[in-house]
């Protein structure tokens, strides 16, 4: 406070500067050593690592490991599904979970307290405590298709899209935002005979951008990167989602190139996606702080 | 009066809930009660043979405990026997667990530890050790990635809460990793600590001119463990940054000019501003870690598969391989139990610890 010499400023904004670009580069360079390396040939790639080279772009640089990638495992194929299993899955649960807390919030009917005090009890619950009793369920469920009534689910994309439609972090999220929307609002429509679903779908959803960003980035990010429930229920190779699709990579002849290839193929759209959205993602991760 | 009439609607309260809760209850809870039913059980994923009640069976397989102190083997005069390196010798294990009735509680189990006691030997025996490692190295990994990593996160949003210009750009950066896949992440991490080309050998020998041995970091297993602890803090710390950024955004301003004004230090403001003010923040991230790091699985299934000489194995990976890899479902149930069990204890205990003190 009291001396204030400009030179001693100048020398402590630098080095605040230094701290953060130091910590930038530890949380920065594997991913660009991944990228970078994807580009160069097996032997190049080897012998980079002892040198900052590792981290450039440089000597033989071409996207051959991309293309041995695509002949060694049907990449095309694994990045559709995992598309469609998370969109189908963002899609379906932003409406089941938004309407159910629509109930909630909006509604008086018997039994909706017991039912939301059950759902937020679940939050308690990992996933992986109830992975194992699951796969037997879903190995019995019966299923009504073209082909006639079946039992079992593993290989499909419903086992790996229904078990995370609903659930109760998106659903308090929900009844969060909700909670302070205007009441009056919706009595009000009440009042001139709107329907409820009127009211859902005209009134509190064009309101609801915000939430609906903040659960759909969520969503996507846990249905992109399953790994431990395709692993258990998906052994065929048609319904293979990107990360079991790894699997292929890391087999006896390691080609670290290809695999460089593949990691950065499957996460530069995320962190495209995240950069253009990043005030959306850091918000929405905060979201699920700030109410606990 | 016509206010309740007007939002009371039992039909369409249900019709609209009826879907999600339904998911839920299907997928949620079933299979969360359905795993302390099986777990009395001796089901299997496909089996010829019909299911049966077998009590606690699996818990007494899983956890079954004994101790058993060996006195030295002594010779007619009572003298401790040694062998040629003067190590006392003590009677083998085998008599005490292979079908010896008068031990018949330790029957079958196998030495999990063992340290000398004076002349004795103290020897704990486990039925099932290698589930016990994984307890240990799961428990281990809980007890040191929440704090440290809860930590880390704090210097972080310090750092990042600061008015710097461009520092948002900072904040996206230390964010990242939290968007790419552990599972990615784990295979670039396998790459960066192998023990021949590995990036992080070839830094520290570099750093050092030369000094320094390479390691394998994944293939010892002293260093396993912790290499796995430090990838995934540098992994998921961004995401509880943000967490307590939120929890630091909360604290008013006014707190802080009434500090500066009292001329307080920068330690006194952390201390009795900005401390107190992130109480509840503290609470949840505590909670959230510890879930998350109980839940250690991926990053095991692709780096190290349990090894070396167990040194990685872990609760979730156990359920797994044992509920999916040998399809026994009633014991990768039981170790489910155990889990939820832990982390709901580890949680009240959290919940205890740092409850509001009036």
């Amino acid at each position: 406070m009291a001396q204030i010499d400009p030179s001693n400023r100048g020398l402590r904004l630098a080095a605040r500067y230094a701290v953060l670009v130091l910590i930038a580069v530890i949380f920065i360079f594997p991913l660009v050593f991944m990228v970078v390396s994807s580009l160069k040939p097996d032997q190049q790639l080897l012998s980079d690592t002892g040198s900052l080279r590792a981290f450039l772009p440089v000597g033989d640089i071409g996207l051959g490991n991309y293309a041995a990638a695509f002949q060694r495992a049907p990449v095309g194929l694994f990045i559709f599904n995992s598309v469609l299993v998370t969109g189908i899955t963002v899609v379906l649960s932003l409406l089941v979970c938004s309407l159910a807390a629509f109930a909630f919030v909006f509604l008086e009917w018997r039994g909706s307290g017991l039912l939301l005090s059950v759902i937020l009890a679940t939050l308690i619950v990992p996933f992986e405590t109830i992975a194992i009793p699951l796969l037997l369920i879903v190995n019995q469920l019966p299923w009504i298709g073209l082909d006639g009534l079946s039992t079992g689910w593993l290989n499909s994309y419903r086992v790996q899209i229904l078990p995370f439609v609903s659930d109760g972090l998106t659903i308090f999220l929900f009844v969060q935002y909700f909670r302070d929307l205007p009441r009056e609002l919706i009595e009000a429509s009440r009042v001139e005979g709107a329907s409820w679903w009127m009211i859902y779908r005209r009134i509190v959803m064009p309101l609801a951008g915000p939430v609906l960003a903040t659960a759909a980035i969520l969503k996507f990010l846990v249905m992109y990167n399953q790994y431990l429930w395709p692993l258990m229920v998906v052994q065929e190779e048609g319904y293979r989602p990107v990360m079991v699709g790894l699997q292929y990579f890391f087999q006896l002849n390691r080609a670290w190139g290809e695999i460089m290839a593949y990691l950065s193929l499957i996460t530069l759209p995320v962190l495209a996606f995240y950069f253009v959205l990043q005030r959306a993602f850091i918000s929405s991760i905060a979201s699920t702080g700030v109410k606990g | 009066m016509s206010r309740s009439r007007l939002t009371q609607s039992n039909r369409a309260g249900w019709a609209m809930a009826l879907p999600g809760f339904g998911l839920i209850a299907v997928f949620i809870i079933l299979p969360f009660f359905l795993a302390f039913g099986l777990s009395f059980t001796n089901q299997r994923l496909i089996s010829p043979n019909p299911t049966e009640w077998v009590g606690f069976d699996n818990y007494r397989q899983l956890m079954g405990l004994g101790v058993l102190t060996l006195e030295p083997e002594r010779d007619e005069a009572g003298a401790v026997i040694r062998d040629e390196d003067g190590a006392i010798e003590y009677p083998r294990l085998r008599g005490f667990t292979r079908g010896n009735p008068d031990y018949a509680h330790l029957d079958g189990m196998r030495e999990w530890l063992s340290w000398g006691w004076g002349e004795d030997r103290v020897v704990v025996l486990a039925r099932d050790v290698v589930f016990m490692t994984a307890i240990v190295n799961t428990l281990t990994f809980v007890l040191v990635v929440a704090p440290v990593q809860a930590a880390i996160a704090l210097g972080l949003a310090l750092l990042i809460n600061q008015r710097l210009r461009g520092i948002n750009v900072f904040r996206t950066i230390y964010f990242m990793p939290v968007v790419v896949s552990i599972v990615v992440v784990s295979l670039l991490w396998r790459f960066i600590y192998d023990g021949n080309d590995g990036l992080l050998n070839n830094i520290l020998s570099a750093l050092s001119f030369g000094v320094f041995e390479p390691v394998d970091w994944l293939g010892n297993p002293g260093t396993a463990l912790p290499a796995i602890m430090a990838m995934s803090i540098w992994q998921a710390v961004g995401f509880h940054m943000v967490i307590w950024l939120a929890g630091l955004q909360t604290i008013s301003p006014t707190l802080y000019e009434a500090a500066e004004i009292e001329g307080s230090s920068r330690w006194q403001t952390f201390r009795y501003v900005t401390w107190p003010g992130l109480r509840n923040t503290a609470v949840l991230i505590l909670i959230v870690i510890t879930m998350q790091a109980f839940a250690l699985f991926a990053q095991i299934d692709v780096m190290t598969g349990g090894g070396p000489l167990d040194s990685t194995q872990t609760i979730v990976f156990q359920a797994v391989e044992r509920g999916y890899g040998k399809q026994d479902i009633s014991g990768g149930s039981t170790i489910s139990v155990l889990l939820f069990l832990l982390v709901l204890t580890i949680s009240l205990i959290q919940r205890y610890l740092t409850r509001e003190r009036s």
